[in-house]
């Protein structure tokens, strides 16, 4: 493939030269520099005109703020500006690839993002009277049945409202069960290849976390696994597929010895978008499972808005998962069960995990994608999402090192390591470099179990023009890292900013943005 | 004063009874630039293989494991405010904590430094 012309130059017009000149304002062209918005705003200015407040007894008792609060002020169109230009800095999933391993950038579809926006679901309230807003617990009950049928399972909880939220659900839910079997046991087992959330969430609930070994292939070691079972463990948190790409084949036989030692069995299903369609977690034996709607079922993430970690609980389980929830009458009426109306029918749920009902505008979004695409629909983004990485695994395991190429096909992501580049070159040298050729890039330094990891994720709603072109891309930098080029060192070179210095930022970080004066007075 | 290596690559100088730990200059290279480190406060009683310290570099965030039980005497409070000295000085001024051993025959498992030093090129 040969290389793009990005500039137009052309050879009669003589030597391109890289020197720019400087401009006045400091813009590039169209791509216009922002100052942050304490820095443009004045306190003085306001984009909206209020009516003088009149005299008012005070019934702050003294609590009334005497400091100015210095919020700078910006006119409409300064302000719509500022956001505006802020937006085009940004790179998102509309303006190209983001091969971000592990988290699922895929496309979110127009059509659920029409629905969304539909008066019923978009403009309704979580207070209103329950007869006001039937079709939308009618969404939220329609969903939470495809979700049960799509995984398998007995029931799910739908207020979660992203992955980790849905991990502590599911552990709150075997910690409850356990408790009321009068058995509480301390430890929650988290193989290597599971995700970093994972065992933040069992420290969280309280457990003391104990990992499992990764075999040389990259699954969970099931003889280490049933070694370690026993009395004090609670549960195991296994991500399948896993963090390194790969189906845990023996999931079941672990559910089964895990069950047989008296602990639950929760998998972390972020990465249900491979097997969605292909596989039910409740055939495998799984006792807890969130689903990340943001990830498998397309609603936007990542700035674009918010998580949504419905949790699928087994039979087992069920009867400990949190409040509320809704339910259907035979004359097609809709409810929402909460602490007021559970009467006798929940009495061992662990509580309540959010004010109201979830993430309402998700769920639209979500069922508007299940229904648009259909079983058959729904299996061919799973088979697409693998086919998508194996092209990529295939392609570039000439180039870079796969360490578990050997394992067999990958499912959603390809896994490599930084092992072959030059002296000095690491793994961050080719993710500026990916910048410069203008891709977000992939996920690097996780999961630990591969020196240098760079794990990337193509999702299925790539064209295998798109595929190509990053190929072509990541051949060429890692071309450049094992060879040794030392501009590659200093890349990213064609970016707004140069390669920041990210230990500053992080042993020094600012959070607070402090009048220029004020900043200098308390250093 | 001898010094013992783990697995895990912390190093641990003992003296009759009491030792001092931290990671080693392999460790360090491998995390990069760290950027925090939490040290166990004294009184605290570490079992050999639980944590004990944290590290944090710009890359992962991991945990330091105790070579052997104990109790600790001191954490190495300047990390706190320069968590680089473990870069710079992984083996001196960049100690993790102090602890009493409670069974110095736990250190018999441990690597003297030549084997250490075979176990690191083997990886």
């Amino acid at each position: 493939m040969s290389a793009l012309n990005q500039s137009g130059w052309k050879p009669e017009m003589g030597p391109s030269g890289d020197a720019k000149p400087a401009t006045f304002t400091g813009n590039r062209a169209l791509m216009l520099e922002e100052a942050l918005i304490f820095e443009i705003g004045t306190t003085d200015t306001t984009g909206v005109d209020l009516p003088e407040v009149g005299t008012v007894a005070t019934r702050l008792g003294g609590l009334e703020r005497h400091r100015t609060i210095g919020l700078p002020g910006l006119s409409e169109p300064e302000a719509v500006r500022h956001y505006t230009r802020l937006s085009r800095q940004n790179y998102a999933i509309d303006l190209g690839f983001f091969p971000l391993g592990s988290c699922t950038m895929k496309h979110n579809p127009r059509l659920n993002e029409k629905v969304a926006r539909m008066a019923g679901f978009a403009d309704v309230h979580p207070l209103q009277p329950v007869e006001t807003v039937q079709g939308a617990l009618a969404v939220i009950n329609e969903l939470a049945v495809w979700l049960i049928e799509l995984t398998g399972m007995h029931g799910v909880a739908m207020t979660p409202k992203a992955g980790a939220h849905g991990e502590l659900c599911g552990i709150l839910a075997i910690k409850a069960a356990l408790e009321a079997r009068g058995d509480p046991r301390s430890v929650i087992l988290v193989p290597e290849s599971a995700h970093g959330t994972n065992p933040a969430t069992a420290a969280f609930a309280g457990f003391s976390v104990e990992n499992i070994p990764a075999t040389s292939e990259g699954r969970v070691d099931l003889d280490a696994l049933k070694a370690r079972l026993g009395p004090d463990v609670a549960g195991v948190m296994i991500t399948n597929p896993n963090t390194c790409g790969l189906f845990e084949r023996d999931m079941k036989a672990i559910s089964d010895a895990v069950h047989a030692a008296g602990g639950y069995v929760y998998c972390d299903g972020a990465n249900f978008n491979a097997i969605v369609g292909r596989v039910r977690p409740g055939d495998l034996g799984i006792d807890a499972m969130h689903i990340n709607l943001h990830k498998t079922f397309s609603t936007p993430h990542g700035g674009g808005g918010p998580g949504s970690g419905p949790v699928v609980l087994s039979e087992a389980l069920s009867p400990y998962g949190p409040l509320p929830f809704t339910e259907r009458h035979a004359d097609g009426r809709y409810s929402l069960v909460e602490e007021e109306t559970v009467g006798e029918r929940h009495p061992h749920s662990f509580g309540r995990m959010t004010a109201f009902h979830g993430q309402m505008g998700m769920f639209t979004r979500a069922l508007s994608y299940i229904m648009s695409h259909g079983a058959d629909g729904l299996r061919q983004v799973a088979e697409d999402a693998v086919l998508n990485a194996n092209y990529i695994l295939r392609s570039l395991e000439g180039t870079m090192d796969a360490p578990f190429a050997h394992s067999g096909p990958c499912m959603h992501e390809a896994l490599f390591s930084d092992n072959g580049l030059a002296e000095g070159f690491t793994t961050l040298d080719i993710a500026k470099g990916l910048i410069d050729e203008g891709y977000h890039p992939m996920t690097v330094y996780f999961p630990l179990v591969v020196h240098g990891a760079m794990l990337i994720e193509p999702t299925e709603t790539e064209s295998k023009a798109t595929l190509d072109q990053f190929i072509g891309a990541m051949r060429s930098v890692v071309q450049r890292a094992k060879a040794g080029d030392p501009s590659l060192k200093s890349a990213p070179h064609h970016a707004p900013r140069r390669r920041l210095d990210e230990t500053l930022a992080a042993r020094k970080p600012l959070l607070v943005w402090r009048e220029p004066e004020e900043a200098v007075a308390a250093e | 004063m001898t010094r013992y290596y783990t697995e895990d690559h912390e190093w641990i100088d003992v003296d009759g009874d009491s030792a001092t730990v931290g990671i080693t200059d392999y460790a360090q290279s491998q995390l990069g630039d760290i950027v925090f480190a939490e040290v166990p406060a004294p009184d605290t009683v570490l079992k050999k293989g639980g944590d004990a310290a944290v590290v944090e570099s710009v890359k992962a965030a991991s945990d330091v494991y105790a070579p052997v039980s104990g109790t600790v005497t001191e954490g190495n409070d300047a990390l706190e405010g320069d968590p680089s000295l473990v870069n710079s000085d992984p083996e001196g001024d960049g100690w993790f904590f102090k602890l009493t051993l409670s069974d110095t025959g736990e250190l018999d498992s441990l690597m003297d430094a030549d084997a250490y030093k075979a176990f690191v090129e083997a990886l």
